[in-house]
């Protein structure tokens, strides 16, 4: 089975940063199939920019825990995509390689930051490809793209290999036309890394199933209110009927928590990101800094001149909500906030077997149109609520508005991605995805 | 709200370096921001250490690690196998 996949795509969408033309590829349950990794992933001397950059030159030594486990089992990784830089966005436009174009309708954000991954497998480059997920990165363009995309539980997939950005927040998870696809995708990529020491044993070994008879699906009013397109909850809402045609009931759920989760979500992420991102200092990796100058001013030049401003911006609020003075009133606050929401997870959760809502406020906006970065972070509200309670959510598309796919999120107990997996299989194949 | 001269001392902080013609937009859209983050005031509850969570550790020893060549091979200077970077004093 063994060979070499010839890869060309007409890459109108600009989804990839980088592809190889001939792939080598060895034998075993992906052998031979094309899977685009998203490039905040590290892949041996495959270039990994993460959109920015000051990794514009940068090749990786050594591949990510999921890389290994994609080449062991046959897949030819055929390219690395586009994306918001260090998964800094909602639409891929903060790409130091130029925006994505959404294959649904080329005037439109594909989402983000995982937009590359997704517009390579809405335009059928690739059948599946891999995204990463902070605060709904896989999820958002999914749902924009109109394909599925997943976020495992934390824990489940190793971030060994991953360019950290909020390393207490993200995850590495399928994206694919098909649930099954995703499904399969995701028995290849969960398993145990002890490289990665927020990981727990529990690989993903699931066929997905279409018997939902008695599962009991919680609607959380937060998730269909003030900020939701009407058409889009609509839509919505008639999904999960039809989950109810299939034997599924439904109860209501609250989530009080979701009025503090987006300034939480914000305020950790960025502290994390502005720990993380100081290792970008041209020394180890990046390019050569001028090494007469001091280590400060060489240091503020390089950062200034590669970060992108989203970057610079992100870098600087993390650095306040940490700095002296101020910690309490938002880091600690927001690490509450986030304990809170958890627990009215887990609370909902026991009433209900998963939670269903739209993945996204409204469908894929036009590129351009979000330039202001407090109205970008706020449609990531029905996103963030999962990653910070560290719970497995899946997007699967479930029709239109306007023309544009509209996305149904699945949030799971954790470690239960098998039943929001089998829950949107159920979906999909009734409505003949 | 944040000042114009705290957004400078802030990048400064941060090492990211700012020009004076960002200053401006900076400070207006961090204020937004922080606008918004003033919803955290009203978050009830104290913090807690995290329940069921425990650290992993492992033995320090000695394993596989990348060759000098490969470590130094993003590097953009480098000197007699060693990484160059501008001085600290």
């Amino acid at each position: 089975m063994a060979g070499t996949l010839d890869f060309s795509p007409d890459d109108r969408y600009n989804a990839f940063i980088t592809t190889c033309l001939e792939v080598p590829f060895g034998d075993g349950a992906l052998a031979g199939t094309a899977v685009a990794v998203k490039d905040n992933i590290s892949t041996t001397g495959i270039r990994t920019t993460c959109g920015s950059r000051i990794l514009e030159d940068y090749v990786p030594p050594y591949d990510a825990h999921v890389v290994e486990l994609l080449r062991e089992k046959g897949a030819a990784i055929v390219g690395k995509t586009n994306m918001d830089e260090f998964g800094m966005g909602t639409t891929t436009e903060t790409s130091a390689f130029g925006p994505v174009r959404n294959p649904v309708d080329p005037t439109r954000v594909p989402g983000g930051s995982s937009g590359g991954s997704a517009a390579a497998v809405a335009a059928g480059f690739v059948p599946m490809a891999l995204g990463t997920d902070t605060g709904g990165s896989i999820r958002c363009p999914a749902a924009f793209c109109g394909i599925v995309g997943l976020k495992p539980t934390y824990g489940r997939v190793s971030r060994y290999g991953l360019v950290a950005y909020a390393n207490s927040l993200e995850q590495i998870g399928p994206m694919a036309r098909t649930v099954e696809d995703a499904s399969r995708l995701m028995s290849v990529i969960a398993r145990y890394d002890p490289r990665d020491s927020t990981m727990l044993d529990r690989p993903y070994d699931h066929r997905p199933s279409a018997d939902i008879a008695g599962l009991r699906i919680g609607i959380p009013e937060e998730y269909f209110g003030e900020g939701v397109d009407p058409r889009v909850a609509e839509t919505v809402r008639d999904a999960i009927g039809i989950l109810e045609g299939l034997g599924a009931d439904t109860v209501p759920v609250s989530i009080p928590g979701m009025r503090h989760a987006l300034a939480a979500y914000y305020v950790i992420c960025t502290s994390e990101a502005s720990s993380n991102l100081a290792r970008f200092d041209g020394v180890r990796y990046g390019p050569a800094v001028d090494t007469r100058k001091t280590w400060h001013e060489a240091y503020q030049e390089l950062r200034h001149e590669r970060f992108g401003a989203e970057v610079r911006r992100r870098i600087m609020l993390g650095t306040f909500a940490l700095s002296a003075g101020y910690a309490g009133r938002y880091y600690a606050k927001a690490q509450v906030a986030r304990r809170n929401i958890r627990q009215d997870f887990e609370r909902a959760l026991r009433d209900a077997d998963i939670i269903a809502g739209p993945t996204m406020p409204t469908v894929a906006f036009r590129l351009g149109e979000k330039t202001d970065p407090l109205s970008m972070y706020l449609s990531d509200i029905l996103t963030v609520p999962a990653n910070l309670a560290g719970i497995p959510a899946i997007s699967v598309p479930c029709g239109r508005v306007d023309g544009l796919p509209v996305g149904l999120q699945l949030m799971g107990r954790q470690f239960e991605d098998e039943r929001v997996v089998d829950a949107a299989f159920a979906y999909e194949q009734e409505v003949g995805a | 709200m944040v000042s114009e001269s705290d957004i400078e001392h802030i990048a400064e902080l941060a090492d990211i370096g700012i020009s004076k013609d960002e200053v401006p937009e900076f400070t207006t859209q961090f204020n937004a921001i922080l606008d918004y983050f003033e919803v955290l005031d009203t978050v009830q509850g104290e913090s807690a250490p995290a329940a069921g969570i425990t650290n992993v550790f492992r033995e320090d020893e000695p394993r596989p690690c990348l060759s000098q060549e490969a470590a130094l091979a993003n590097a953009g200077s480098t000197e007699n196998g060693f990484i160059k970077a501008p001085r600290v004093m």
